[in-house]
């Protein structure tokens, strides 16, 4: 059948069971909107207040879902503003097809009106992207775009169309939804290498990051971490990959990870690392870490091999692939001294209590207990974030949703409306710091345009925390601008935008508060009064090793 | 320990492609020294000759690296083994006076060079090679005072009687 390009994208999204779309119209891209509009219910349209809110929250539906988010927006300032949350899906892996128009092909190189090279301005932040230049290569490149997202390493791609191509009529046959292409399997001989060391090791270690729960390995991920009855470690992008309940659960590794997280890491003599690449914030001193260790590393990005530290074992492939082969090729292995050894080197996260003021991790520990396994939590970037990494009991894939490679502040708002609206049945819980959400808290009005069930905390010390820290340890505690105690009323800012706002000022008020936010299914603001002068530890400098480790501030 | 690696990168050829190429080299912080792209005997396809200096580490990471690119095909290492490669350059050379213009051309007869252009003060030399013989020829007609040069930067062919293509299509 003859349609016009603005029917073609919405056909080819429907193609690929898209139902969920977030975005802002503009002059370009009016074509594709006047057709959503006659569309009618096919497409849940969310309109946000900014479209870096759009491009945050098809980033968080995609986490939550692990469906491909998509996101529209304009030319000129329209695609720009997709910028930071496209570079935040990127750094994190996340598969996202975000959909541009641009001016008119005759108008396009003459700076017109709203005209932006965006495929220029994306290429390093895109796994790929493409200007469509005639109406006949749409349907065909859309396709494209989501095989490529959602192929090997996935990643955001961006389709830039010129107006005058969502109005050419073309033929237009529907073809299936796109399936991943056939990731490469792992050579005969690195397989068996890689299995008899798991069966030799004495000291093993898992590390898994945000490749655990891309590749959707699930439980097969606990069986292998049984058999081979290795210790799990996890990056901040890896927490929810293996149950925080389970026995052989280490937790967080990394700057403001565990103790025994980071020690047994050093001392452990194979390390077996599942879908992570070693990040600064993992591996700070590249040389001391894992120094006695034999490194399997097993990815499906081969590029990722010897990136950030030179592994002696690799294993290249898809994890849902690769950890069941292995499970079933390694006999039962038994490491207790090891995993008693463990043990025995415990430091639980505590939060010192400073004043009145109300406690973090009482707060994060509380949205824990009236939350169930499915819950959400999104958070921002900051101090917040690692407390909700610290404290929060994290035993499924896909229930943390936060910025771990980029670190963008002003995430959560976005990303936690994408996932309350993909995942409709679970409770979402943000967490956000006063700094963070001064970013983007214009997405309040789309909060409460749609009513999204988002319970949003606000931990409230009137200072940029993080950064802050920093100062006090490396800067002398020269504060320069991290101490700009806005007088901003979240509570009134909440109601402003008509959404519920409550307020805990104290410990003794963070039972009922969190009980009763959770509860509601609206969208509702909680401001937490903290000190200025929390700190996340403990905190291995920048560079450091696990002996570097600051434990008291 | 730095050394000098030259890749054949077979590339698909839409708009676009040199600058996702050059600005990988860039984000990632490799050095190109020189890099050619030209149309293969399939037009689908184009061919880069990357000519970077790099430690021996990276140079698989450099490879996969640019293997991500979805544009990218296939990459081949090439060496003096198993490559051959060659350069274009022209040079424009000060020679005023019958005497002058005798010296540029024996030094070309040496060298294999050509002249491509003769004026009253000057001549224009070309000269194809490998990046050594063209550095030597450089050195040997600054004594007459070089007025412009432009070189190429290495292209190269695997040796033997396959194509680059014959294992992608």
């Amino acid at each position: 059948m003859e349609l016009n390009g603005s029917q073609i994208v919405l056909e080819t999204l429907k193609e690929q069971g898209v139902d969920t779309i977030f975005g802002y119209p503009g002059g370009t891209i009016l074509n594709i909107f006047d057709e959503l509009y006659k569309y009618g219910d096919t497409f849940k349209h969310i309109l946000t207040s900014h479209e870096q809110g759009a491009s945050h929250a098809a980033d968080g539906y995609s986490r939550a879902t692990g469906k491909v988010g998509v996101c529209f927006a304009t030319s000129g300032p329209g695609s720009t503003n997709l910028v930071t949350g496209i570079a935040t899906a990127y750094m994190d892996s996340i598969p996202m097809v975000a959909i541009t128009c641009n001016v008119g092909t005759s108008l396009i190189g003459r700076d017109s009106f709203q005209e932006i090279d965006i495929t220029g301005i994306t290429m390093p932040i895109t796994k790929h992207n493409f200007m469509v230049k005639s109406v006949e290569e749409l349907a065909p490149t859309i396709r494209k775009a989501f095989k490529i997202a959602i192929s090997g390493r996935k990643g955001p791609v961006l389709v830039d169309i010129p107006k005058d191509i969502t109005a050419a009529k073309c033929e237009y046959t529907p073809e299936p939804a796109q399936v991943p292409d056939e990731s490469k399997k792992a050579k005969k001989h690195c397989f068996e290498a890689a299995v008899e060391l798991l069966s030799n090791a004495k000291k093993p270690l898992i590390y898994v990051g945000g490749g655990a729960i891309s590749s959707n390995v699930g439980e097969d991920l606990i069986t292998f971490a049984e058999k081979i009855d290795a210790p799990v470690v996890s990056s901040l992008m890896g927490l929810g990959a293996f149950p925080n309940n389970h026995e052989l659960h280490v937790g967080l590794i990394g700057m403001h990870g565990r103790y025994e997280a980071n020690r047994a890491a050093a001392q452990c003599d194979v390390l077996v690392v599942c879908g992570a690449r070693f990040s600064d914030r993992v591996a700070g001193n590249r040389g001391k870490f894992a120094p006695k260790a034999e490194i399997l590393h097993i990815d499906i990005d081969a590029a990722e091999m010897d990136k950030n530290l030179v592994s002696n074992y690799h294993l290249r492939g898809d994890l849902a692939e690769a950890i069941p082969a292995l499970t079933k090729a390694v006999e039962q292995q038994s490491h207790s001294e090891w995993k008693e050894e463990i043990n025995s080197w415990k430091r639980p996260f505590v939060q010192n209590q400073i004043g009145d003021y109300v406690n973090p991790q009482l707060v994060i520990e509380a949205a824990d207990k009236y939350t169930d396994d499915d819950a959400i939590i999104v958070t921002d970037v900051g101090q917040h974030q690692l407390w909700a990494a610290q404290f929060y009991k994290y035993k499924k894939p896909r229930t943390l949703l936060t910025s771990g490679g980029l670190g963008t502040m002003g995430y959560s708002m976005g990303a936690a409306m994408g996932a309350a609206v993909g995942c409709p049945n679970q409770k979402v819980v943000m967490f956000v710091g006063d700094g963070g959400f001064h970013m983007n808290l214009s997405e309040l009005a789309t909060m409460a345009s749609y009513q999204i069930p988002v319970v949003m905390v606000v931990m409230n010390n009137t200072v940029l925390g993080m950064v802050r820290q920093w100062q006090k340890i490396f800067y002398g505690n020269r504060f320069a601008d991290t101490d700009p105690h806005r007088a901003t009323d979240f509570v009134k800012v909440a109601e402003a935008f008509g959404v519920k706002g409550m307020r805990i000022s104290s410990n003794d008020e963070i039972d009922s508060v969190m009980k009763a936010a959770i509860e509601m299914n609206e969208p509702v603001l909680i401001d937490c009064v903290i000190s200025p002068d929390s700190n996340v530890l403990p905190m291995i400098p920048p560079g450091g090793a696990h002996t570097d480790i600051i434990e008291k501030m | 320990m730095t050394e000098k690696l030259i890749l054949a990168a077979l590339v698909k050829n839409t708009s676009g492609t040199l600058q996702r190429v050059a600005g990988l080299f860039s984000r990632r912080g490799y050095n190109i020294d020189s890099l050619t792209v030209c149309e293969t005997e399939d037009p689908r396809f184009s061919r880069m000759t990357i000519v970077c200096t790099t430690q021996p580490e990276y140079v698989r990471q450099i490879c996969q690296q640019l293997l991500k690119l979805e544009i990218v095909e296939k990459v081949v290492v090439l060496n003096d083994e198993n490559a051959v490669g060659s350069e274009l350059l022209l040079v424009k050379v000060k020679a005023q006076g019958i005497d002058a213009k005798n010296a540029v051309l024996a030094l070309n007869q040496k060298y294999g060079a050509r002249v491509k252009d003769v004026t009253l003060k000057s001549m224009t030399l070309e000269l194809t090679g490998t990046a050594d013989v063209l550095e030597e020829f450089i050195d040997k007609v600054e004594q007459y005072g070089i007025i412009e040069l432009a070189r190429t930067g290495a292209t190269a062919l695997e040796r033997g009687e396959h194509s680059i293509i014959d294992d992608v299509i």
